[in-house]
């Protein structure tokens, strides 16, 4: 009788077919070599980009995981291999991005023994992962995948890493995949309680100046209608963090804008002046709240949200509703009263007013000669389609180009929200590409963040993903050199940079790259690099020390928002 | 600051230890005391730890501990909603058996478990405060080693574990 067994390395490959998965975004090496060898012959069935670097690899799979909203596969060897994910662990983790992570590991019977390229790698991602676990036997492959493929992508989602020593992937087993649908210790999706949304629904019905502040929690469940219904009904104008950004239309009319370090004007100062705030899919991140004393403390907070650890962790409220947005908010939307909210409304728009002459105006229309980073996002929205995805690195491009692009759709909002981590956005950028190559994917990096991980212009060389690389080159890790300036006495300590001729770079990638110095060219070259089939770099020279403003300083409270 | 039992029930897998304690660690908590064990519930572990804290940080702590996908459910409870013992044991060299030593141990209630040729050792289960009384009067007894577990605790509500499982 034939031997129906295989290896568990092909078991590796043929759980990942199973969960229907697109792409791998790995990197080989000595333990994982069994697993690359089986991948070998599915070419047909998934396919694999090759990174230049870990790390690359797995800011890629995070670009996918949520331009797609599936879960994003990365596959890493032992050692440096898998310590080279870390970072991307940690961002995944504080950014709820689902990604399954598959590091090689060595034999067994080498575990503990300090063996060439052992590290102890569930140990390493365990504060950075949502679940971890190492295999040892080949009949573990097949469930510890599907359990991981179910943990990563349901509740609040996340990566997780799956470590298979190489004697596991070397030996043979049956294959059966059988999809894990729940887990005892692990219950992701609480029950509605319609107690609490009976009290939500009396607060906001009572509310005078109710105020809607939206995360990303929408997006992952998915809510998008389920906001906008709520918002329709109840007249309620509501705010987005960075990560909600694209939840909800800027064309809506009750968008009022961006919360934050660097959001908008009004949304900030009027933070402290709504009786009710709404808060719907999000954390009240530092960045968000300023000081948590100030913030907020005339307003009862209702909170819509999935993970009971967030609930009263920074900012205590009145009424919590513990559950997937997606499921109470169309059921707090049959409980509120229909209502209009125009006086309050029109207090945005006024403070919005006041933006725009003292900020947006000087930033999208500049008189001075230096280019802005904010003109170059004005061009990009003009050719850019409703459902281009951005995707930025960290810094004072980050900032900008969240701040003027103009988010109509959901999931067009790619950036490392809670981590911050620089080199973050080329290789996302990529991943977010090859997650719809029929959408427009720009990519807006510093000078400091691309530098990071420049390497991957060869992934997407080889790739051919059309990625549009907008570079905004101030010569200067800007966002530190902005607090050097405004806390530190201007003291440019190790902040300013001497760069090479990035072009140059990008053309030996074989990409079609440009450098812009002048006003007079921009807005054609930008028009050339959206309409460009291929991918394409554009380095912009920008004024060298521009600020971010609206800022919050660290410490101040939402109302001290400045303008200049 | 107050003295909490934060009690979890949790699957008995490789790592869950290290995963619960890195919560306390993160926040800076320290760990007074850790016992883990089988439960009532069929491979239902459960782990016991004692921390002094404040009441918001022990809440939190709780929540993210049941956010570990292989813990069940986690609850946290002052000293007076838990009836908890600690187990202590005395090791004596032979030399300080004397009468004195033996009211000592009916005193405390406490017993001899174990007689060697060159020591004994003694027991006593209580509370962290009666056997550190004891030990301060066997340091007269020239008392040469001194151990004490960790609380084990059953808490005073009588929801259980099992209930939580069957829902
Ligand atoms: C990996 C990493 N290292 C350091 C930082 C701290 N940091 C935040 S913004 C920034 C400057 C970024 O400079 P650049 O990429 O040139 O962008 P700009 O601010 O000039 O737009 C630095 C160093 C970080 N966020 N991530």
């Amino acid at each position: 009788m034939k031997d129906s067994r295989i290896r568990g390395a092909e078991i590796v490959i043929k759980s990942l077919v199973a969960e229907n998965s697109e792409y791998i975004f790995g990197y080989p090496g000595g333990a994982i070599m069994p697993v690359y060898d089986a991948l070998y012959d599915y070419a047909d069935q998934i396919k694999h980009v090759l990174t230049r670097h870990e790390q690359g690899a797995i800011h890629a799979a995070q670009g996918y995981a949520r331009v797609s909203g599936r879960v994003g596969v990365c596959i890493a060897t032992s050692g440096p291999g898998a310590t080279n994910l870390i970072t991307g662990l940690a961002d995944a983790l504080i950014d709820s991005t689902p990604l399954v992570c598959i590091t090689g590991q060595v034999a067994s019977a080498l575990l503990g023994t300090d063996a060439f390229q052992e590290t102890d790698v569930v140990g390493f991602s365990m504060p950075g992962t949502k679940w971890n676990i190492q295999v040892r036997r080949v009949e573990d492959i097949a469930p510890a995948i599907a359990k991981g493929f179910h943990i990563a992508g349901t509740g609040r989602p996340g990566p997780v890493l799956i470590d298979i020593t190489k004697d596991a992937q070397n030996a043979l087993g049956e294959f059966s995949y059988v999809p894990c649908l729940g887990i005892r210790s692990y219950r992701p999706y609480p029950v509605v309680n319609m107690s609490e949304i009976e009290r939500a629904a009396e607060v906001i019905n009572k509310a005078e100046r109710p105020y809607v502040v939206f995360g990303q929690g929408v997006v992952i469940g998915t809510a998008e209608a389920e906001l906008k219904a709520f918002l329709d009904k109840t007249g309620i104008p509501a705010a987005c963090t960075l990560l909600g950004s694209g939840a909800l239309s800027e064309d809506h009319p009750l968008y009022v804008g961006k919360l934050g370090m660097h959001g908008n004007y009004a949304p900030n100062l009027l933070t402290n002046k709504c009786d009710v705030l709404i808060a719907i899919g999000m954390r009240f991140d530092d960045r968000v709240t300023g000081d948590l004393k100030r913030y907020a403390k005339q307003a009862k907070v209702v909170h819509l949200e999935l993970d009971n650890a967030e609930i009263d962790k920074n900012v205590r409220c009145e009424v919590s509703v513990l559950a997937d947005c997606k499921e109470s908010l169309p059921l707090l939307t049959a409980k509120v009263n229909e209502n209009n909210h125009a006086d309050w409304v029109s207090k945005f728009r006024e403070l919005e007013e006041d933006e725009k002459s003292a900020v947006v105006s000087l930033d999208l229309s500049p008189t001075k000669i230096g280019l802005t980073m904010g003109e170059v996002i004005r061009y990009i929205n003009e050719f850019k389609n409703d459902n281009a995805v951005l995707v930025t690195d960290v810094g004072q491009h980050q900032m900008i180009a969240w701040r003027y692009f103009k988010y109509k759709q959901t999931r067009t909002q790619i950036t490392s929200g809670g981590l911050g981590t620089m080199g973050f956005s080329l290789p996302a950028a990529l991943g977010a590409q090859l997650a719809d190559v029929n959408r427009q994917v720009v990519c807006v990096v510093g000078d400091g963040g691309i530098q990071m991980t420049i390497q991957e212009l060869g992934t997407i060389m080889q790739t051919k993903a059309p990625v549009k690389v907008v570079l905004l080159n101030n010569d200067f890790l800007g966002m530190v050199r902005q607090w050097q300036q405004l806390f530190f006495d201007k003291r440019y300590s190790f902040t300013e940079l001497d760069n090479p001729d990035f072009v140059k770079i990008a053309e030996a990638y074989n990409m079609k790259a440009t450098k812009v110095s002048e006003r007079g060219n921009l807005r054609d070259t930008v028009a050339e690099m959206m309409s460009h089939q291929g991918p394409y770099f554009l380095e912009v020279v920008v004024e060298k020390e521009d600020n971010v403003f609206p800022m919050i300083p660290t410490g101040c409270s939402v109302e001290e928002v400045r303008l200049t | 600051m107050n003295r909490y039992t934060v009690s979890l029930f949790t699957e008995n897998f490789i790592g869950i230890l290290n995963r619960v304690t890195l919560i306390f660690t993160r926040r800076g908590v320290n760990i007074d005391a850790l016992t883990a064990s089988e439960s009532k519930e069929d491979g239902v572990h459960r782990i016991t730890i004692e921390v002094t804290t404040t009441e918001d940080q022990v809440i939190q702590i709780v929540k993210q501990t049941e956010k570990i996908i292989d813990v069940i459910k986690s609850f946290y409870y002052l000293d007076e909603e838990v009836v908890y013992q600690e187990i202590a044991l005395y090791k004596i060299p032979i030399s300080s058996l004397d009468p004195g030593l033996e009211k000592v141990i009916r005193q405390y209630n406490a017993r001899i478990i174990s007689a060697e040729k060159e020591f004994v050792v003694i027991e006593m289960t209580g509370h962290k405060e009666d056997t550190k009384a004891l030990l301060e009067i066997l340091q007269d007894f020239n008392i040469l080693e001194f151990a004490r577990s960790g609380r084990v605790a059953v808490a005073k509500p009588m929801g259980t574990i099992a209930q939580y499982l069957n829902n």
